[in-house]
């Protein structure tokens, strides 16, 4: 009995001195090894007496599982300093720059074209498009607007040949013509595109965007296309009312026209939209002419409806806060950095158009 | 059409506000652009006497004149006129004045050392005429009482510009917009007073119109006045025009401006005894020549209309008058004109000589045929009464008589395009008031539509003017249901979206650049496709519609360089042109990369940009579009505006269909004609209409999802081929050996130099090998490790280096 006590204080008494871990080591054969002391008594465990051999057991392995703690602390300790003296080394200086990422960015007209698709998509509009060149019955005659009539003027044109037969298209809307020559009604369809007129100076450029917007069925009526309207604008700006003024207008293609005027006030140097007393014009609309739909062979006794022409880049530096049209396109690295969007903000319905 | 309330209450009872007005106006389609108060800061300007006049100390041309503007003291002022004299009664503005003419603001001003308290104004310089030599004299008689008075007589009302719809030329005069407001209830239409000449002999002077095809003039009317004495118009009627911001020139000018703009009815005077015997209404002669009233010389074509007398051409007819036969103070008979014109042959002739007047901006719209003799009536009376003299009979020739237009109007047709509902006892008011006589029959109106409104042609535009009256707010608004049958965007239009966010995910900004380019930066990079060139281009620039996107991308990436940026990547998803057709253009997506990557890094090392770097972006771009990476192909021809050792094409497929993309570094020559200040540039194109669509869906496509337990290995292999082996090639021999075993094939290293022969090259390559059923034994791997080096070493010369 006293021989295990002798043992176990002479280890740990050994034990509380500064080891080395291979001193550690040593200790732990003498102690552990083929012929280490602890390992010996247990061997002897048989030849001890039976009243005595469960006590002797039992204090053996107190012991064993004593001295075994402490060597395997010690040894963990020896491990962690190490470790402390190796981080203690290789401390880098973490405030120097990481390494560059760089993301990309999406044009603010092309964020805003798909906004608009997001909106009409929720109340069932499909996305048609058409060429960019264009002939001039799809973009003047089919709607409405003859040749050697005032209302041409409003389009400063581009031509692509001297008869004036080929030109780039001044409006989205021969995709009105195109659509509707090409299926039957009804129709449901916005078409945003790259629009063209000779006209240049801070509020013009001679490339533009717009977005056609086309219902026709067998009973819309201006009531719908104030609806529709309405409902774009509010989802489109996010604001949940917005002041909205429908005025007359002319538009050869549509009878009656309309323009659209919404609210705003100026508040800190800033456009705010739905609120003041202010108007601003956004968009041209009205009832489908029956000219023109019996251009595309629709029979205007049976169907009707409307459509609307929206400027899309207008809506983008409203919403968005730009001044300058031309600068849109002039693609200078720092503003389409500074207006561009992350192309993971893929505007829908559910997370919202817009962070 | 600018206007004045003070002007419209002519033809309109109305106790209502300005404010009212310009809502009204709006409200009923007659835009209100823009409110201006001329008279604001008028009063200003003094009459004004000079006292004395004394050689300026400095300068031989200038005077220094004492001026007494009815102030205790008179006023110093330099003046540069010759008439500047003592005595002279003048118009003098002071330090604070605006000049109308310049708009340029008054200051104490030293001329020459010498203080210079304001300005003696020159009729130019105050807009009431174009007389710029010397200051307005003003007659001593009439003014010398009114010393210190303000000269200009003050304007009550504001000059409000309307934007008038090409469809309403009624609305071009005054009687045309009141009536359309006492229509909506803004005030009362007053009668119209039509004096009517009563006259005791004939219009001497005959007038035939040529009965010819293309003949462009239906009706023409004229009386004579005979003895008028031209002067200047009087006090009202100089008013009424500067109200409007016109100027007067001349009683007779003066009223024929006035008639117009009161009722829209355009005339014209001629002086005549200016005309040879009589007037000859007809087609011009290819060559014929005439001076117009704004002194320029005009050369027609054949089959203009003119109005011409023995001698030749007068004026053109329903555009503008000829300096020839045009009035003056001296006149002393007037022809007066009134006449009617078919729109287009006006505009397709003012459009030729590129003339732009009120005339024809009004016949071009459509005047009112019946209004010939009621403009007449109107002008030659106020000729009488300003002038004096005798008027003739009027005198009407015509080829066609006008008949006014009949509509059938089905009442019901207005709710079923408005939406909301009014009565018809409600309609009749309002067309009535429009100037439409109605008549019921049974379910039906028969309208007779009104001579001035030639932009009422069926049923529907009945409906717009019964909206338009009855106030655009009282269409009801009808909420969208949220309900979707179609899907939104087509395949096509999927793609575009994926292609265009995958890209500007990967480092690249989006530009959007012009569909025009600059020939010099198209030309480069056209390929095969034709110049398209634009017939009437804003700027050389914008010449030509590009053939690629690259064209104006290099052009504004050289810009970006010029503003110091050295590291860029723009791309632009868009149009280019292959022929000037519908239809003849493609949707590429573009990219083009400047500059190094970690450029200045202190961790990175930096390098240039090269064929990699976009091949990754394409390929990657491809690959999150949904494409099959595995499937790939590249080939080594590419258009000569890509560096031809150091560029590729994709073809989604070996079977090399259609060119999927382009990448590569561009042409050095490219980049040095077009002097790009970058050490290195690299660009893609993938052609969106290129791209076949798989006929199942992205996860239809992805195979079962089954993963091997069993160990793997990795084999390394090293090669030496020829230097024009592709590691493609290498590559695909490895993994046809057996698709079921090998299950990535990796180039890790590429080799030329020592211990390899000249020509020849090593690539390395490790192979991962695991089979799904079993785990492989030395043996099994053996053999896969002879196959490999057997395939390689046939299908490429390769010899497996030892």
């Amino acid at each position: 009995m006293s021989d295990l006590k002798n043992i176990k204080e002479q280890f740990i008494l050994k034990l509380k001195n500064d080891l080395s871990i291979d001193e550690i080591n040593n200790v732990k054969t003498e102690l552990f090894g083929k012929n280490g002391l602890i390992s010996l008594k247990f061997k002897t465990i048989g030849l001890i007496a039976e009243t005595d051999r469960k006590k002797f057991a039992t204090d053996l392995n107190q012991i064993k599982d004593e001295l075994q703690n402490l060597i395997s602390t010690k040894i963990n300790d020896i491990d962690s300093k190490k470790i402390n003296e190796k981080l203690e080394k290789e401390k880098v200086d973490v405030t120097l720059p990481e390494r560059p990422f760089v993301r990309g960015k999406i044009h603010p007209v092309s964020q805003t074209i798909d906004e608009i698709s997001s909106i009409f998509s929720e109340i069932g509009f499909s996305v048609e498009e058409g060429p960019d060149v264009e002939n001039e019955y799809n973009n003047f005659t089919a709607l409405n607007t003859p040749d050697n009539h005032p209302a041409r003027d409003m389009h400063d044109t581009f031509y692509l040949d001297e008869s004036k037969e080929l030109l780039l298209r001044t409006h989205t809307s021969p995709v009105q013509i195109r659509t509707m020559l090409k299926n039957k009604p009804p129709f449901k369809i916005i078409a945003p595109g790259r629009t063209y007129r000779s006209d240049s100076d801070q509020t013009h450029a001679p490339m533009f965007h717009q977005v056609e917007g086309l219902h026709i069925d067998k009973d819309i009526n201006m009531g719908h296309l104030k609806g529709c309207l309405n409902y774009f604008i509010k989802e489109f700006f996010e604001v949940d009312k917005i002041k909205m003024r429908f005025r007359p207008s002319h538009f050869p293609f549509t009878e009656p026209s309309a323009e659209v005027d919404i609210g705003y006030e100026i508040k800190d140097g800033k456009i705010v939209i739905g609120e003041g007393d202010q108007w601003l014009e956004i968009l041209g609309c009205g009832m489908v002419h029956p000219n023109v739909l019996n251009n595309v062979k629709v029979d205007p006794s049976k169907y009707q409806g409307y459509a609307f022409g929206i400027g899309i880049d207008r809506l983008a530096m409203l919403k968005y806060g730009i001044n300058d049209l031309r600068a849109f396109f002039e693609c200078d690295y720092r503003w389409l950095n500074h207006f561009g969007f992350d192309p993971i903000d893929v505007p829908t319905n559910y997370r919202g158009l817009s962070r | 059409m600018k206007i004045t309330f003070d002007w419209l209450k002519d033809h309109l009872n109305t106790n209502l506000k300005e404010e009212k007005l310009l809502e009204q106006l709006t409200n009923i389609g007659l835009e209100v652009e823009s409110v201006e108060n001329l008279s604001e800061g008028l009063d200003l300007f003094k009459v004004a006497k000079i006292i004395k006049t004394e050689k300026h100390p400095n300068a031989d041309r200038l005077k220094v004149c004492d001026v007494d503007v009815g102030e205790k003291e008179l006023k110093k002022v330099v003046c540069g006129a010759s008439n500047a004299r003592e005595g002279l009664i003048t118009i003098y503005a002071p330090p604070g004045a605006i000049v109308p003419k310049s708009k340029i603001k008054l200051v104490v001003a030293k001329i020459r050392d010498v203080i210079s308290y304001g300005m003696l104004c020159s009729e130019s310089e105050l807009n009431l005429s174009d007389k710029s030599e010397g200051i307005t004299e003003l007659s001593s008689a009439k003014y010398k009482k009114s010393i210190g008075n303000s000269y200009f007589s003050k304007l009550n009302s504001n000059l409000i510009d309307l934007s008038i719809t090409p469809n309403r030329p009624d609305c071009l005069g005054f009687r045309g917009i009141a009536r359309d407001l006492a229509a909506s209830g803004f005030g009362k239409l007053k009668d119209f007073k039509e004096k009517k000449i009563k006259s005791s002999f004939k219009q001497t002077l005959k007038v035939k119109i040529n009965r010819e095809k293309g003949q462009a003039c239906i009706a023409f009317g004229s009386c004579l006045i005979t003895n008028v004495k031209n002067t200047e118009s009087p006090q009202w009627l100089k008013d009424k025009l500067v109200s409007i911001g016109q100027k007067p020139i001349s009683a007779i000018v003066d009223i024929t401006n006035y008639v117009m703009l009161d009722i829209n009815r355009p005339l014209h005077a001629y002086d005549a005894d200016k005309i040879d015997k009589s007037i000859i209404v007809r087609n011009s002669k290819s060559g014929e020549e005439f001076t117009a009233l704004d002194n320029k010389n005009y050369k027609l074509e054949n089959g203009m209309c003119v109005i011409s007398d023995n001698k030749g051409v007068l004026g053109l007819g329903g555009i503008i008058g000829g300096t020839r036969s045009g009035t003056e103070f001296d006149t002393k008979n007037v022809l007066l004109e009134s006449a009617y014109f078919e729109t287009r042959s006006i505009r397709r002739s003012a459009k030729k000589l590129n003339l732009d007047t009120d005339a024809k901006f009004r016949f071009e719209r459509g005047i009112d045929p019946l209004s010939i003799e009621s403009g007449l009536n109107k002008a030659a009376s106020l000729i009488k009464e300003i002038c004096g003299g005798e008027i003739s009979k009027i005198d009407i020739q015509k080829i066609e008589t006008f008949k006014n237009k009949i509509i059938k109007f089905d009442p019901n047709l207005f709710e079923k395009i408005s939406g909301f509902k009014i009565s018809i006892k409600k309609m009749i008011i309002i067309l009535d008031d429009l100037g439409f006589k109605c008549k019921k029959e049974k379910k039906y109106l028969k309208l007779t539509i009104p001579s001035w409104r030639p932009d009422i042609l069926q049923e529907i535009d009945i409906v717009e003017e019964l909206v338009r009256i009855s106030g655009y707010e009282k269409i009801k608004t009808i909420n969208p249901i949220k309900e979707r049958t179609k899907s939104t965007l087509t395949q096509t239009q999927k793609l575009f979206h994926f292609l265009q966010r995958s890209v500007a995910s990967k480092g690249y900004l989006e530009a959007i650049t012009w569909s025009f380019a600059d020939s010099n930066y198209n030309d480069p990079f056209k390929g095969a496709n034709k110049e398209i060139k634009i017939v009437n281009p804003i700027s050389s620039e914008l010449g030509v519609l590009r053939n690629s996107i690259f064209s104006n991308l290099i052009m504004y990436i050289s810009k970006n360089l010029d503003r110091g940026f050295k590291d860029l990547s723009i791309f632009e998803i868009g149009p280019i042109f292959t022929g000037s057709n519908p239809g003849e253009q493609a949707t590429v997506v573009c990219g083009l990369s400047a500059g190094k990557k970690s450029r200045l890094s202190w961790i990175d090392k930096e390098r240039n940009v090269d064929v990699f770097d976009v091949k990754r972006d394409v390929v990657q771009t491809l690959v999150d579009a949904g494409y099959n990476s595995d499937k790939f192909f590249i080939d080594n021809v590419t258009p000569n505006y890509y560096h031809p050792g150091k560029s590729g094409t994709l073809f989604l497929n070996r079977g090399k269909d259609q060119v999927a993309a382009y990448f590569g570094e561009i042409h050095p020559n490219i980049i040095k004609k077009l002097d790009i200040k970058s050490e290195s540039l690299v660009g893609f194109e993938i052609f969106l209409d290129n791209l076949k669509f798989p006929n199942k869906t992205l996860n239809d496509l992805k195979p079962k999802f089954t993963v091997s337990d069993f160990q793997k290995s990795e084999r390394d292999f090293a090669f030496v081929v020829n230097k024009d082996v592709k590691a493609q090639d290498l590559i695909n021999a490895i993994s046809s050996v057996d698709k079921n075993l090998i299950s990535n094939v990796k180039v890790f290293d590429v080799y030329e130099g020592e211990n390899i022969p000249e020509n020849k090259k090593s690539i390395a390559i490790s192979v991962t090998i695991q089979s799904s059923e079993k785990t492989l034994n030395v043996n099994d791997l053996e053999n896969i490790n002879n196959s490999i080096i057997k395939t390689v070493e046939n299908k490429t010369g390769a010899k497996i280096r030892s």
